[in-house]
């Protein structure tokens, strides 16, 4: 290979993980924060899926694509909060109610995004991080979404929260002992339900991410999963949501292997690319995990980690 | 009795629920919800047409709905069944690249072995990870169904692809002979015969025999299980080796009956929609048989009400969606007492007597 197919090489990869990576963070930023209160919420694909045809639509009809990420957010939030009402009844399942609402959510946003399938909305605006080069591969593969600071502000004020606020440690304690925080006079159902709606809302904001910046456009093969496989960014990240920005850049950068490589003409292990961040997951669930015990930093109320 | 009639009717209301809201749902698009819920009966149940639409719906789903009963009565949460189910078919389409098999019935039951043995292995790792290294199921089982998918597109689109293929990536197509026919003569294929007799036997082997009464103390109390030394690890490895081979199955017989090949269109959702269905038959293998079905009969009205009413052809998913949400929030009615529930709303002085019952 030539220099310059390196460089463009590496200029996909960092790109690609920056743009692909973007609506990783904000679901594995939402699963992390519902998550924390002790629900597992598998329905964030449907979340994403939502929130993606709404912010689309409301893009498109106000005309404002910040208005679109609000709406898309409410969206998120709406389903989500659907979610949290389910499982707050007894005998109801979360896994099962996750996969019920990815099914619901997905079904609505196909419905209603019918007449959206044509028309242009307008775009969030893009970050040029690659002006200090002269190669127009490099500025064109540095084009960040506007919506990536925002989520990276999201974890840090997420992690200070949970450290540091009452609001994040009673999150904290709804997810490690629902004995304690019932003794201490709190509804640990009301924790749960507003973890999880605020989780829906920073997931649409992911959603909004992939119809307003990349790829830019309303269709229904537009998620390719992201919103399930949250759950394993967040066992990535060990339930912190700065290494939630890790994780998304790395699931993300993983993703972009395959297209770069496709891109200076190596075709082959596409698809073999793409699975590596599920591999390294298991690797690292492989490595840390016990049997016996749980995973090291998780929530102590978690169906999914006893 | 009167338990068995509680637990046909709760659901039976949930789905009446979701047929109502689905109604109002399309009356916003200006259809009337009378012609909707004629055609969504005619489209699945209407005619013979219909039911066979509805029956080859069926056959998968039954199969990947075992892929999470069987285990769920182990105590595992499986959501792997689309990663069996693809493996499965990935299996039974290569296996005559490495085999000469006779084209005849042998040749198939090989076909459906392989597919077995791949979902069999696939899920039975997800057991094996969560026994051996601490490893939760539900998530292993997931990550492990993206590996597969992933695995499937590699090789299918690699070293598998038909050189002929050129659009839609595809194994060469499997002989004349190792395909699965239809019932006498009909669409509806031997899949559906395999799904229920699947669905039946591993019923009758949960319920009436002594391994599968383990493997129910195992899913029900670990504890128990363990005080009267029940092998629990291969008692969970054997369930979810059943359940993937189910799952496997099915691949291997969507590829040997539908699409003679595998490619792409076998990633269709069954092993998510797998999961549905068996919480909604409350993991019992035998009520799994009429959920698959009534859940198929949704998927093939889907086409009708486009083509009748011109509804999209995702209304069909979102009245699934209603559906599932219903019936498992139904599951938080269950344990309500109505009978005193309805009884307390009207507060009435209690005059105490003296019976002899009372005494």
């Amino acid at each position: 290979m030539t220099a310059d197919q390196w460089i463009a090489l590496v200029a996909g990869i960092v790109g690609g993980a920056l743009r692909v990576g973007a609506p990783f963070l904000f679901v594995s930023l939402g699963e992390c924060l519902t998550e924390k209160s002790g629900r597992i919420n598998l329905g964030l694909e449907g979340v994403l899926v939502l929130s993606a045809m709404a912010a689309f639509g409301g893009s498109w009809l106000t005309g404002s694509a910040w208005l679109g990420v609000l709406i898309g957010g409410a969206a998120g939030a709406l389903l989500a909060l659907l979610h949290g009402l389910l499982c707050s009844l007894d005998r109801v399942n979360d896994v099962a109610t996750g996969i019920a609402l990815m099914l619901f959510g997905t079904g609505l946003a196909f419905y209603l995004g019918k007449p959206l399938i044509q028309p242009q909305a307008p775009q969030l605006p893009a970050i040029p991080l690659g002006d200090w080069s002269d190669n127009p591969v490099i500025r064109s593969a540095l084009q960040v979404n506007s919506l990536v600071p925002v989520g990276i502000a999201l974890a840090v004020f997420l992690w200070w929260g949970f450290a540091r606020t009452r609001a994040g440690l009673l999150v904290r304690m709804a997810g490690d002992s629902a004995n304690a925080t019932r003794a201490l006079g709190y509804s640990v159902a009301g924790l749960r339900i507003a973890a999880t709606t605020a989780g829906g809302f920073i997931a649409g904001l992911g959603g909004a991410s992939l119809t307003l910046f990349y790829p830019g456009s309303w269709n229904e093969g537009i998620s390719s999963g992201q919103g399930l496989i949250a759950v394993a960014l967040v066992i990535f990240a060990r339930w912190s949501p700065l290494r939630c920005i890790g994780a998304a850049l790395l699931f993300g950068g993983a993703g972009a292997i395959g297209p770069a490589l496709q891109s200076i003409g190596v075709g082959w292990g596409y698809h073999l690319f793409n699975t590596v961040p599920y591999v390294l997951t298991l690797v690292i669930l492989v490595l840390t995990c016990k049997p016996g015990s749980v995973a090291v930093g998780s929530p102590g109320e978690l169906s999914s980690t006893r | 009795m009167r338990h068995a009639l509680k637990e046909i009717a709760l659901p039976v209301f949930a789905i009446a629920a979701a047929l109502l809201l689905f109604g109002i749902f399309v009356w916003f698009a200006g259809v009337s919800p009378l012609e909707v819920w004629v055609i969504l009966f005619k489209g699945a149940f209407g005619d013979w047409f219909s039911w066979q639409n509805t029956l080859q719906r069926a056959a998968p789903l039954m199969l990947t709905a075992l892929c999470v009963a069987i285990p769920a009565r182990a105590g595992l949460v499986i959501i792997g069944g689309e990663g069996a189910l693809v493996l499965g078919g990935l299996a039974a389409a290569a296996l005559p690249y490495a085999l000469p098999l006779p084209a005849n019935l042998v040749g198939t039951l090989a076909l459906c072995v392989a597919g077995a043995v791949a979902g069999a292995a696939w899920i039975a790792l997800a057991g094996w990870l969560r026994q051996y290294r601490g490893i939760n199921e539900t998530i292993s089982s997931l990550l492990l169904a993206y590996i597969a998918i992933g695995l499937f597109k590699h090789l299918v689109e690699g070293v598998l692809r038909d050189p002929a293929s050129l659009n839609k990536p595809a194994t060469r197509s499997i002989a004349d002979g190792l395909g699965i026919g239809g019932i006498g003569g009909s669409d509806v294929h031997w899949g559906l015969v395999i799904g229920i007799v699947a669905c039946l036997v591993s019923g009758l082997w949960l319920r009436a025999t002594a391994s599968g009464f383990s493997v129910r103390v195992v899913g029900g109390n670990p504890r128990t299980a363990q005080l009267v030394g029940l092998p629990a690890s291969g008692l969970i490895l054997a369930a979810c080796g059943i359940g993937g081979a189910c799952a496997g199955v099915a691949g291997a017989v969507e590829v040997a009956a539908v699409h003679t090949n595998a490619n792409a269109s076998l990633i269709a959702g069954y092993g998510y929609a797998g999961i549905l269905v068996s919480f909604i038959a409350r993991h019992n293998p035998v009520a799994v048989i009429p959920v698959a079905i009534l859940f198929g009969g949704f998927g093939a009205a889907g086409s009708l009400l486009q083509r009748r009413l011109g509804l999209p052809d995702a209304s069909v998913l979102v009245l699934q969606g209603m559906a599932f949400v219903l019936i498992l929030a139904s599951e938080g009615l269950r344990m309500i007492d109505w009978k005193t529930l309805l009884k307390n709303r009207m507060p009435r002085a209690v005059q105490p007597r003296m019976t002899k019952e009372a005494t």
